[in-house]
């Protein structure tokens, strides 16, 4: 499926928090779901990297950034509803 | 050292910087406590927090830092731009204005929390050592969190970071329209339980002016004043205007006089006004109110004095021009920067923000008199209510700075017959007033000033006339006559009568004099010269006495001769003798 984008995802975690654990949790969860094998997450930890959080304007954890494809698009809260999740990164055929 | 220096004052309160808001928590907010700040939207909530921090970082070495949850950073410093903070310079170091709008595309989904926010601003915070913090508009954040407990959590967990690092703070919020709502059935009402300050922002329109209130609905551990206080945002930021708090101390008292400007007028006040007496000048229209307060300004500047002149009813220059016709030149005054005259005929708005006004230009031209003519503009449409209030701290205020304040004041024609109250009842609080109004009779208005009261002065119970002519103002006593008033024309013809009955006097005088005087002339003369007959009679006696004498002794000589002439017969020779 060589013209179905590749994802890209930065999710920001607040360490080992309840929510934060969930959004991971969720994330993982739906793109093995969704997205076999065109995804790639990157987890940021805002208790270590403070300045990339605030770099990118991340105060509410946990953030999910998708940075491809384009537009990106920014999604708070623990990803716990997958529906909403297909409609907002367009996967919705 | 510094840090101790400003911990001696109060250790407790961190000063806002807002004037009035100061006084009414005696010394600004909780320090190292959280603060709620609701209100309309439009209320000022945002000047207040930008002026909380503005003043920590440029006063208090607390350099703070600004959560941004509703308008973009650049924004907020244009829009701060007018009040003179310079924003720019204290973004540098002292101040941090963080973005955190939420975007609008942002999609939530699901429970989050705020850790993220306060990690960012925990390296913040201890890059630039804040003491001060501002959450403006919290209540966009919150919005987003799915349920009330969420919210809640949220709530707590940054009260208790806030606490934990001793940051004093601010946290605003959006209340709805009556104030009752903020405190009960908001959604967010337990803030009001978490945090150790609450204060209360409120915007009405009452007959189309526009009336900014401030109350403090809470404060742990501190004395406030509970009342709402009006406040206005002006050219410094925010200003809260409040009545003299109750333990304040008095004000220095003056026992210097200043001169009234008008001679006369200074002795019947036992030596003018006391400097930092607020003087009321009321009467009806023209009855030369403007030109007792010019002459006051024309013998402060003489006496080299910074002063203000507030004209509601005409401009400035109007002003100087009508004064010169009576001989009070303002001009030079005005031109070496001595006097400065405010036209203020347009100035709209509510008697709070006149007031504020008022007191901004003159505390930038370090006025030390100052003149508002008329003071009753405060009562226009609209401000009714307030104005009294206004009137109040505006004498209270004049004092407690030493400046001499004189207001005119209108009465109209109908209060006026009871020459009672004031339209602002300032006539209370003056602590001297003078009255002029017109006196008609044969023909005639003629202006007439009395005191009505000066406190602390001996002063003349008179009633004197008002006289303006082109060489100044002057008082000239009045003529009781038959019970009636003499003044004008009555007191010219009176006092010329008397003027003619006194020459008349005088000449009858010197006549009685000259005919004395000939009289005396007559018998001067008369006394010499029956001194000169008085000197030829005893001239004429001594004569007399010396020809008896030497006749005398001619005869008795004679007889002798005799004698020895015919010898013998002496008896009968002597017989002969005395027959002769």
């Amino acid at each position: 499926m060589s013209r179905d984008p590749r994802f890209k995802f930065r999710l920001y975690v607040a360490g080992e928090t309840q929510n934060s654990a969930r959004a991971n949790a969720n994330l993982t969860a739906f793109c093995a779901a969704h997205l076999p094998h065109r995804h790639e997450i990157e987890v940021v930890d805002v208790l270590q990297e403070p300045r990339r959080a605030m770099a990118d304007s991340v105060f509410m954890t946990p953030t999910l950034i998708k940075l491809a494809p384009k537009p990106n698009r920014r999604l708070i809260g623990t990803l716990s509803q997958p529906q909403l999740l297909l409609e907002t990164l367009g996967l919705e055929t | 050292m510094k840090l101790i220096k400003r911990r001696a004052t109060n250790p407790n309160k961190a000063p806002t910087g807002i004037e009035g808001f100061d006084e009414i928590t005696s010394g600004g907010l909780p320090h190292g406590r959280t603060t709620l700040l609701v209100g309309q939207p439009g209320s000022g909530k945002t000047i207040f927090g930008l002026r909380f921090l503005v003043h920590g970082a440029q006063v208090c070495k607390e350099p703070g830092i600004f959560v941004a949850f509703e308008e973009a950073s650049k924004r907020i410093v244009a829009n701060a731009e007018g009040f003179g903070w310079n924003l720019p310079e204290l973004l540098r170091r002292k101040l941090y204005i963080v973005d955190a709008q939420p975007q609008p595309d942002l999609i939530q989904t699901g429970d989050f929390d705020l850790t993220g926010l306060l990690t960012a601003l925990e390296v913040k915070a201890r890059e630039m050592g804040a003491r001060r913090i501002v959450f403006d508009a919290i209540d966009i954040m919150l919005a987003l969190l799915p349920d009330p407990t969420a919210k809640r959590r949220e709530m707590y967990r940054l009260h208790a970071w806030l606490l934990e690092r001793e940051m004093t703070a601010i946290i605003t919020a959006k209340a709805g329209g009556d104030e009752a709502s903020s405190l009960t059935d908001h959604p967010f009402s337990f803030m009001q339980f978490m945090v150790d300050c609450s204060v209360a922002l409120n915007h009405s329109v009452t007959l189309g002016v526009s009336q900014r209130n401030l109350r403090v609905q809470k404060y742990r551990g501190s004395a406030f004043d509970e009342n709402e206080a009006p406040f206005v945002i002006g050219k410094g930021g925010f200003d809260v205007a409040i009545s003299r708090a109750l333990g304040r101390e008095d004000s220095a008292v003056s026992e210097e006089r200043v001169s009234s400007g008008v001679a006369r007028l200074d002795t019947m006040l036992g030596g003018g006004y006391y400097r930092g007496a607020s003087v009321l000048i009321t009467g009806f229209p023209g009855t030369a109110k403007t030109t007792l307060s010019g002459a006051f300004i024309e013998a402060a500047c003489r006496r080299g004095e910074r002063t203000v002149f507030f004209s509601f009813d005409s401009d400035g220059s109007e002003v100087i021009r009508n004064l010169r016709s009576v001989g009070i030149r303002l001009e030079r005054f005005v031109k070496s920067g001595l006097l400065r005259m405010i036209s203020a005929r347009s100035m709209g708005g509510s008697a709070e923000s006149v007031l504020v006004r008022i007191k901004t230009l003159a505390r930038e031209h370090q006025a030390r008199c100052l003149v508002i003519d008329p003071v009753s503009t405060l009562a226009k449409t609209g401000n009714e209510l307030t104005a009294h209030g206004v009137a109040e701290r505006l004498v209270d205020w004049s004092k407690s700075n030493g400046t001499t304040l004189v207001c005119t004041s209108l009465l109209d024609e109908m209060s006026g017959q009871l020459e009672g109250g004031t339209p602002l009842q300032i006539s209370t609080m003056a602590d001297t007033w003078i009255h002029l109004n017109y006196l008609v009779q044969s023909g005639e208005r003629n202006r007439g000033l009395s005191i009505i009261k000066s406190r602390g002065t001996t002063h003349s119970n008179q009633v004197r006339e008002l006289i303006l002519s082109d060489t100044g103002v002057t008082l000239a006593d009045i003529y009781t006559a038959g019970g009636e008033v003499l003044m004008g024309t009555l007191r010219w013809e009176k006092e010329s009568a008397e003027r003619v009955a006194n020459e008349v006097a005088e000449v009858a005088g010197k006549l009685k004099r000259v005919t004395l005087n000939a009289e005396e002339a007559v018998l001067k003369v008369r006394a010499k010269s029956m001194d000169t007959e008085l000197l030829a009679k005893q001239v004429e006696k001594t004569l007399l006495d010396r020809t008896t004498q030497s006749r005398k002794g001619e005869l008795s000589r004679g007889r002798i001769r005799m004698r020895e002439l015919r010898g013998g017969d002496r008896a009968n020779a002597r017989h002969k003798l005395e027959n002769l």
